[in-house]
């Protein structure tokens, strides 16, 4: 589809970088289900797990900053080449603050295992917001990969069922905290835990974005529903 | 190819091409172009070896009359005439188009006689006169602090990229509206390649500079509008900020990344 470059060097660079790019996708990917999976069935290992991939993720932020930033002073990417570049070093930020979500909603979970209260009786729990978020950085990273526009569009459209899901639970919380203030530790952990589901979605959304303004070169970014649709033509 | 003619911003056009078609013989070597120069803009044409950017430039002050088999058709109007039909003095019409080559060509006589020369043809400047423009254009061309102790040495003692500042300065000591560069860097080293680059942005406030460029990173850094051309069409006229981060066409894409071949 994409002619290659006079130069093969270049192409393997540009390649370079996509690959380990969706390499930490895939590191993130996995500590964020393995934060959940952990909250869930409060597996020590797999939250303990979260914590030791942050460092192999932020190293490959480091990394991957420093071979775009090469790749610029060496061949002035521009057109397309420039903004896959500059869309995989503002991803990559999103990418490595997604990890610092699933670090919290572990530590998070660890603290409320260790305590053995974790849920709430009568509440729905948290699991629509987390299937939201997961499916939506799996998404981003698809059409990252595929360099994909249009499902790329539909992760940024998910954004705010995540975001209305987040402020449901957060009233069915503030209720359960009026009615009885001996759940409010567990319901702000929750909260918490919840706020961080919310944030992965933004990230994802971001990463969508990102996509869009590669393949399109439209700068979506803070338009709303109608007219991201108008922009992408 | 193109044959609407492509205005930005409601932007005055000092030249404004319109169907322009370009003979060697019976080579074809622009094929209909039509654009709109910006007045008081840098435009760089850009393309590979023989899309006709070169052959494009020359139309502008009819430098290819020079040589007999070479024709053009069409129209390039610049202040409400026609370039190609107008029966003014071609000479007259180099004085308000002048142009910069790619080698420097300072002529075999003194720094101040380089500049004098081209003034002496078109105006009666007294010695005072004279004087004040001299320093006036080698002022402009950002060269007279490294040249006004020696001006009666000879041109070609100075450096390239100081020869290519003389060329520049003898080209607007005569007050053209226009001023066209054909590779004006490609002969010097990258510290003149700057002053010249700098050069050109401070010339854009007093004339409309149209450069012809085979670097990329050039016409990126020194120029308003960028137009790609290839096999003597027109591909693509636009602001190089668009031009350089979202063309609008493939060719120009694949082009402007090094994915021509």
């Amino acid at each position: 589809m994409v002619k290659e470059h006079l130069s093969t060097q270049y192409d393997a660079d540009l390649e370079e970088i996509r690959t380990r790019m969706l390499q930490m996708g895939g590191l993130v990917e996995e500590q964020v289900s393995n934060a959940l999976a952990g909250y869930a069935d409060g597996s020590t290992p797999l939250l303990d797990r979260v914590k030791a991939t942050e460092e192999r993720v932020n190293q490959l932020e480091i990394e991957l900053d420093d071979r775009c930033t090469h790749l610029i002073a060496r061949r002035q990417p521009a057109a397309s080449d420039l903004r896959l570049v500059m869309a995989v070093v503002k991803s990559i930020t999103d990418l490595e603050r997604i990890g610092d979500e699933a670090a919290k909603i572990a530590r998070i979970a660890k603290q409320m295992h260790e305590r053995g209260i974790v849920h709430l009786s009568g509440f729905s729990d948290v699991r629509v917001a987390a299937n939201l978020a997961s499916s939506m950085l799996k998404g981003a990273l698809d059409a990252f990969a595929r360099m994909d526009p249009d499902a790329a569009q539909q992760i940024v459209m998910q954004d705010k069922h995540i975001d209305s899901e987040f402020r449901s639970l957060l009233r069915e919380l503030i209720t359960f905290m009026m009615e009885d203030p001996r759940t409010i530790s567990t319901a702000l952990d929750i909260v918490w835990i919840a706020k961080a589901l919310e944030r992965v979605g933004d990230h994802a959304k971001n990463i969508a974005e990102y996509v869009i303004y590669v393949a399109s070169g439209t700068d979506v970014r803070h338009s709303q529903g109608q007219s991201e649709s108008t922009a992408l033509g | 190819m193109t044959t609407e003619t492509v205005a930005f911003d409601k932007l005055p056009s000092k030249l404004t091409v319109n169907n322009l078609n370009f003979y060697y013989g019976g080579y074809h070597a622009l094929k209909n172009v039509s654009l709109a120069v910006p007045e008081h803009c840098v435009t760089a044409f850009i393309g590979p070896s023989g899309c006709g950017k070169s052959t494009l430039l020359r139309t502008f002050n009819r430098m290819f009359e020079l040589y007999p088999e070479q024709r053009a058709e069409g129209e390039i109007m610049m202040n409400g005439e026609n370039l190609l039909t107008t029966k003014r003095d071609v000479g007259l019409l180099r004085a308000q188009v002048g142009m910069v080559f790619q080698k420097p060509t300072p002529f075999p006589m003194s720094i101040y006689d380089n500049i004098a020369f081209g003034i002496k043809l078109f105006e009666n400047l007294n010695r005072g006169e004279m004087e004040d423009r001299v320093e006036w254009a080698l002022s402009k061309a950002a060269l007279w602090n490294e040249v006004k102790d020696k001006l009666k040495q000879s041109g070609n003692g100075l450096s390239g990229g100081q020869q290519q500042r003389l060329c520049i300065a003898r080209a607007i000591a005569i007050k053209p509206q226009v001023l066209l560069m054909d590779e004006p860097c490609s002969a010097l080293d990258p510290i003149s390649t700057g002053y010249i680059e700098e050069l050109i942005t401070e010339l854009k406030n007093d004339y409309t500079v149209v450069i012809v460029t085979h670097n990329m990173q050039q016409a990126a850094r020194a120029s308003d509008f960028t137009a790609y051309m290839y096999l003597g069409e027109l591909i693509e006229f636009g602001k190089t900020d668009d031009i350089f981060i979202k063309p609008k066409k493939k060719a120009t894409e694949d082009y402007i990344t090094g994915r021509f071949g």
